[in-house]
């Protein structure tokens, strides 16, 4: 009797996690199977489910924008930006960790509330400085404004990963005579990886999706996947098919390293859980 | 081996051409005409060949956005901007933009369509030249208008077209008679309801920038307008904007679609289920003198922060010359011509052969007269719009109000009412009420 309870409970929260799966998918899915119909498909009132299988928004998206440069550019920004915060939140992250002060939480909280302000209310400001330093459209100048921006979600995830770490490890390797960065490098990353690849993994995707400051720093030459699905949404004609096929194209790679990397990415977010 | 140094030579030749061309920067968005131009930049390049050309692409209010950025602060990163008719201006007089003056001895300025013109001109200086223009008109079901027992006038009135939008509802065959903008926004419903306000007979603002949101003429607009679409719109009216209604009219859903002459080309075009039975006319007035039609120029200028002013002028010239509508007439046809910008194209006979809308489109267009938009004389210009830089914020609040209306969310009385307010609060903190 206990058995079969159990295995109709195991059965219905599979069912409900498969349902509450395909509701939080259903936009991709939806954007994805518009991507292969036509334009009049698209808008169609009852919706078409089953599209015509149809692959010309593929090649016009393709004739009208160089999707590789954009991804390039998209590639640099995320990847560039995220190996740059690793490197200055881990120290930040392990001295507010292992050697807290009065005032660290403090600090924590400043930094977060950084991430509180709306981006445009710094729109002119930022633009000024960029182009006054040549950095506008350039990949290291919009590497360096994501690093900032996402720098304080990096640093919190990052103390809160290690602040599960022993701190008695740390002092038996200080007293095996570590020094600093050999207690950081050999000592604190190799135990905190699981918590460092899956800040990695959700500072790409921060990074890979924000369309704000991309979008709005750069012109032709340094603009990412944001700006180029930004390029197909029309206010005169019909373009969800095409613009199904762009969002697809620039979601594609993340997707795939999501897949990839989601027992990482899970082992990670769940790092010290469970005690 | 003797083909070595050959290669090498040729090669560094080719990388001291492409080392000496000017790289000049479009920023655009995106329809069909300037996809079409971008599909055409060799033209330009092999006519010009120390000339090349990176284009931007964005949404229009990204591109709002991102080049009123980029102008107000200098930032050079763009030579060539598409802006409308109600940035020319504002920017113009701000000092933002250059004036055309060197478009070249072929250029024929004259042949530009004066209403067009003029909205592209300050002090006589034209400083963006028309890509493509646009005023609106009724597009209308000819079988449905037939089955309803009526012939729609050349010029209707307000009151023809409720009666029309009526007779041609079948909620059991899903066809609403009439289909307008409802969805918010300076550009969305707000440019077809001050249109419409016009030939009513109503006003923005008085001679001393007074709201006019209580006086009668914009109760009898907003009241005419929620009661038809009410009785006679489609469902959730209060979402659509233009693509939406090409949509619905597209696929035979709607009897009349009030909105963009641009229209005329995408429900007669392949990928319209009534192609053949779709008729043209002038947008309706309630005979006071004006009508209910807009004036719309997609126009390129040069930004004053532009390095490569020389170098933009000459595209701007070659994307707005007679020779250029020849040229998009040679690779896709007379009807795919950007339109209402020369008055040659509309004396054309091949172009008259292939649009049929295109003596309504020239109609509308000399119709709409910015500098004189409604019957009562007003302190701006404009005619769906006003051309102050407070109107953007100003007309998409004022717009969710009417949306809000029409929706059912609120009365016509206390949208007018707000709408008064909230004007009035802004237009006196900006300075234009003392």
């Amino acid at each position: 009797m206990a058995r079969q309870v159990s295995t109709r409970r195991k059965l219905a929260f599979t069912a409900l996690a498969w349902i509450v799966a395909l509701i939080l998918f259903f936009p991709i899915l939806w954007t994805i199977l518009t991507s292969f119909k036509t334009e009049q498909e698209a808008i169609a009132s009852p919706p078409m489910i089953i599209p015509s299988w149809t692959i010309e928004n593929y090649i016009e998206v393709q004739i009208r924008s160089d999707y590789f440069r954009h991804f390039f550019n998209s590639v640099w920004i995320s990847v560039g930006s995220t190996l740059i915060a690793l490197l200055i939140a881990i120290p930040s992250a392990w001295a507010m960790a292992f050697t807290p002060t009065p005032r660290t939480k403090d600090v924590l909280m400043w930094m977060l509330s950084t991430k509180m302000m709306p981006a445009v209310g710094v729109l002119v400001p930022m633009y000024l400085i960029f182009r006054d330093t040549g950095a506008l459209d350039t990949v290291w100048g919009l590497t360096i404004v994501l690093t900032l921006i996402n720098l304080p979600i990096v640093i919190w995830m990052l103390y809160t990963y290690f602040r599960e770490i022993p701190v008695d490890i740390l002092e038996a390797a200080r007293m095996d005579g570590a020094i600093l960065w050999k207690e950081l490098v050999y000592v604190l990353v190799p135990m905190a990886v699981p918590g460092i690849a899956s800040t990695l993994l959700l500072n790409v995707i921060l990074a890979w999706n924000e369309a704000f400051w991309t979008i709005n720093l750069t012109a032709s030459k340094a603009a990412p996947l944001t700006a180029f699905i930004s390029s197909f949404s029309s206010p005169q004609g019909l373009f969800w098919a095409k613009l199904s096929a762009a969002s697809t194209l620039a979601i594609a790679p993340i997707l795939v390293l999501g897949w990839l990397s989601q027992k990482q990415l899970v082992r990670g977010l769940t790092f010290g859980a469970v005690k | 081996m003797r083909l070595l140094p050959l290669l090498a030579g040729s090669m560094l030749l080719a990388l001291a051409g492409s080392a000496s061309a000017e790289t000049i920067t479009v920023a655009t968005v995106n329809n069909g005409d300037m996809i079409r131009m971008q599909k055409l930049t060799d033209d330009f390049t092999t006519k010009n060949p120390d000339i090349k050309v990176e284009w931007v692409t964005l949404e229009e209010n990204v591109l709002r956005q991102r080049v009123t950025t980029d102008i107000a602060t200098k930032g050079g990163q763009y030579d060539v901007l598409t802006i409308g008719t109600y940035e020319v201006p504002i920017w113009a007089k701000q000092g933002w933009l250059l004036p055309l003056d060197n478009l070249g001895a072929d250029y024929d300025v004259n042949d530009l369509l004066p209403a067009i013109r003029n909205g592209l001109s300050m002090d006589g200086k034209l400083y963006a030249a028309p890509f493509y223009g646009e005023s609106s008109m009724v597009m209308y079901r000819k079988d449905l208008m037939e089955k309803a027992g009526l012939t729609m006038p050349d010029a209707p009135t307000w009151d023809f077209i409720r009666q029309a939008a009526d007779k041609m509802t079948d909620k059991a065959a899903g066809i609403s008679g009439i289909c307008l903008r409802g969805k918010a926004g300076w550009g969305e419903n707000m440019a077809f309801l001050t249109a419409m306000s016009n030939s009513f007979g109503a006003r923005w603002f008085d001679e001393s920038w007074k709201p006019q949101f209580d006086q009668p003429e914009w109760k009898d607009t907003l009241q005419f307008y929620v009661d038809m679409m009410n009785a006679d719109g489609p469902q959730g009216a209060s979402s659509n904007g233009f693509n939406e209604n090409l949509a619905l009219f597209q696929q035979g859903k709607c009897g009349m679609w009030i909105d963009a002459t641009v229209a005329a080309s995408f429900v007669t075009g392949k990928d319209s289920t009534v192609a053949d039975k779709v008729g043209f006319a002038l947008a309706p007035d309630k005979g006071l003198g004006k009508r209910g039609n807009w004036l719309w120029a997609w126009s390129l200028a040069i930004p004053a922060g532009s390095q490569k002013a020389a170098s933009a002028e000459k595209f701007i010239s070659w994307a707005t010359d007679k020779a250029y509508l020849e040229l998009v007439a040679s690779k896709e046809g007379w009807a795919n011509v950007p339109p209402g910008t020369r008055t040659s194209l509309y004396n054309n006979p091949q172009y008259q052969a292939a649009a049929p809308f295109a003596k309504m489109t020239l109609d509308s267009i000399n119709a709409a007269d910015p500098t004189h938009p409604t019957v009562k004389p007003v302190p701006y210009v404009g005619v769906q719009f006003v051309a102050i830089p407070e109107f953007q914020g100003i007309g998409t609040t004022v717009g969710q109000l009417f949306s809000a209306a029409l929706a059912g969310q609120m009365s016509v009385d206390d949208a007018l009412k707000q709408a008064q307010d909230v004007t009035t609060r802004e237009m006196t903190k900006a300075g234009y009420i003392k």
